[in-house]
């Protein structure tokens, strides 16, 4: 977290931490050891958490799209409900199947889930509200979101079915394809931040607050990487690989218990991710619509009072949180809004639609940033 | 010796040996599916190895290239372009195996002789940590232009091969051989689980008649 930044640097959980702890008498590095799984932790739980909400969500979202109630006897307007499918998917028999490879069987869930987990490294909730601020931040999260297809892939194989094969085998080419036009659509904004650093990039877009955000300059990048982010996480409009009427359940067909739920989880948490890479890329991440610091200015408030801090880096997660399942609930109507496409359909598209378009946004984004050093980062 | 030193050196041995482990088990195992899934295995190994070395961009390009790209492509052309085959037994395997493991046994030692008469411990360049990538930028834009723009030619050249391969309304027969190309999955092979499997003797599978 060595941010050298010009900016104010906000809340720094980290520093006070540390302090406190060698105000008890403990050393620099013992300190910091104890410092270091705390944000993993807390990262984690509200991962899961997330997950929760997010399956809440759909449920209650869907039965309004449907005009049904939705689940309503668990807990206050059923938000116990994903509680219960959780424990009862956490009791339910684990199951190999007799002709199964047993330890690629296994694998495969896990190889799909952590990637994803350990992509949260890189999402920012304020100035010092993240994991780690890496140097390489958004293209650690592509190269982590590329292992994926392995874990599909070897569940579909090792499941010993050919619906299971043939899903895993479009869940990989899917993610393949729809990883290329949202890589470029990432570069474009790179080229205009100057930085692959998360935390960067919602800087440069905090100067002038909602009027600043990315989503005025990259439209049709925000248009790119939403399409794409749904297709990586077999959101419904292309969700092939488990499309019911053609393969039963894609590579999930075999699964049961927990391996199941690891891939549900996975595929949740992964929304969550995307939706919350949205906000940071495109919809100024913590920032609120107008900057934080024009407010304090005009209650005569110092940016670095304590009060203050604590306050902008409530927003800031209160913000991210909200852009994030903003972007959530759209994607659950576009579920219930858009067909499915066809296979070669969801191939035609992001071959011969995304991509052209991807590299021509990429290119015009130079352009513009060389005439316009200003207004596109100079 | 400091606690991170000491991590560190657990780090390198443990990546060491999962490429190590990973790559002799690509090489020997019998079954290609395992191998290939090793392969990514020591993809990421490596890519560890680069982090190791504050090399994060090149680790994560590792990881977004061989793993993300070459391994998934090697499972698909495994798991799409299966042609069945019977495999006929090569004459004098022992000896071929032999030769090519004396072969590898030289080369080994070779390296291991340059390994250790080099000396590695020189002066390097003061690590540029997070300005790595600005700096890899650069030199592939100047100094190394050539090999970066030849590279893509190369996929490019590649890229159209895989074209030519790949049209099957032109090419429904095997390029080399002529003989018609049977696209089948790869299966595992499927014997009924309560019967004696001592009583499919004929070759014949007992429930699956459809190819």
């Amino acid at each position: 977290m060595e941010t050298t930044a010009l900016v104010s640097s906000g809340l720094d959980l980290q520093a006070s931490f540390v302090d406190a702890l060698q105000g008890l008498g403990l050393s620099p590095g013992a300190a910091r050891l104890l410092w270091l799984p705390l944000p993993m932790v807390t990262v984690l739980v509200a991962a899961v958490v997330g997950v929760l909400v997010n399956v809440w969500l759909e449920r209650k979202i869907s039965a309004a799209v449907q005009q049904r109630i939705g689940p309503e006897y668990a807990g206050p307007l059923g938000v116990l409900q994903p509680m219960a499918d959780g424990l009862k998917l956490v009791f339910k028999e684990d199951i190999i199947p007799a002709r199964a490879d047993g330890l690629l069987f296994t694998l495969g869930p896990v190889l799909v889930l952590v990637p994803v987990i350990l992509s949260w490294l890189v999402v920012p909730f304020g100035q010092n509200l993240l994991i780690s601020n890496v140097g390489v931040g958004i293209f650690l999260w592509i190269s982590l979101s590329s292992i994926q297809p392995i874990g599909l892939l070897m569940s579909g194989y090792s499941s010993n079915n050919k619906y299971s094969l043939l899903g895993g085998l479009r869940a990989a080419a899917q993610s393949i394809s729809y990883e290329i036009p949202l890589a470029l659509a990432v570069l474009a904004i790179v080229m205009m931040s100057n930085s692959l650093s998360t935390v960067d990039i919602v800087n440069q877009q905090n100067g002038a607050g909602i009027l600043s955000w990315n989503i005025w300059r990259q439209p049709v990048g925000f248009v790119i990487f939403w399409i794409c982010a749904l297709a990586e996480c077999e959101r419904l409009p292309f969700d092939l690989p488990e499309a019911e009427e053609e393969l039963v359940a894609g590579y999930q067909t075999e699964y049961s218990g927990m391996k199941f739920a690891l891939f549900y989880l996975g595929s949740y948490i992964n929304l969550v991710l995307s939706a919350l890479l949205v906000s940071v890329l495109y919809l100024g991440g913590w920032g609120f619509p107008v900057p934080v610091e024009w407010l304090a200015g005009w209650l005569g408030q110092s940016v670095d009072a304590p009060v203050v801090q604590v306050i902008t880096a409530t927003t800031g997660i209160v913000m991210t949180v909200l852009k994030a399942y903003l972007l959530v609930f759209f994607a659950i109507l576009l579920r219930w809004t858009v067909p499915r496409v066809r296979i070669d359909q969801l191939l035609d598209l992001g071959w011969k639609f995304l991509l052209p378009i991807a590299l021509v946004n990429l290119l015009v984004t130079a352009a513009l940033k060389l005439a316009f050093p200003m207004a596109f980062g100079g | 010796m400091t606690l991170a030193s000491t991590i560190q050196q657990l780090c390198f041995l443990v990546l060491a040996a999962v490429v190590v482990v990973g790559a002799l088990g690509v090489v020997l195992l019998p079954n290609i599916v395992y191998s290939a899934f090793l392969l990514g295995g020591v993809f990421l190994g490596v890519a560890g190895l680069y982090l190791l070395l504050n090399a994060s961009f090149v680790a994560a390009a590792q990881i977004l290239v061989y793993v993300g790209a070459v391994n998934v492509l090697i499972l698909f052309a495994i798991m799409l372009v299966n042609k069945k085959e019977t495999l006929a037994v090569i004459p004098g395997l022992l000896l071929r195996r032999l030769l090519s493991g004396g072969v590898c046994a030289g080369l080994f030692v070779l390296l291991l002789r340059v390994a250790f008469t080099t000396h590695w411990a020189l002066p390097g360049p003061l690590p540029v940590g997070e300005e790595a990538t600005i700096r890899i930028g650069e030199h592939l834009f100047s100094d190394y232009l050539l090999p970066f723009e030849l590279a893509s030619v190369l996929l490019l050249m590649a890229m159209i091969g895989a074209i030519v391969l790949a049209r099957r309304d032109v090419y429904s027969s095997d390029v080399i051989t002529g003989e018609p190309v049977d696209q089948g999955l790869i299966e595992k092979t499927r014997t009924p689980l309560l019967l004696d499997p001592s009583a499919n003797a004929g070759g014949q599978p007992l429930l699956e008649t459809t190819p």
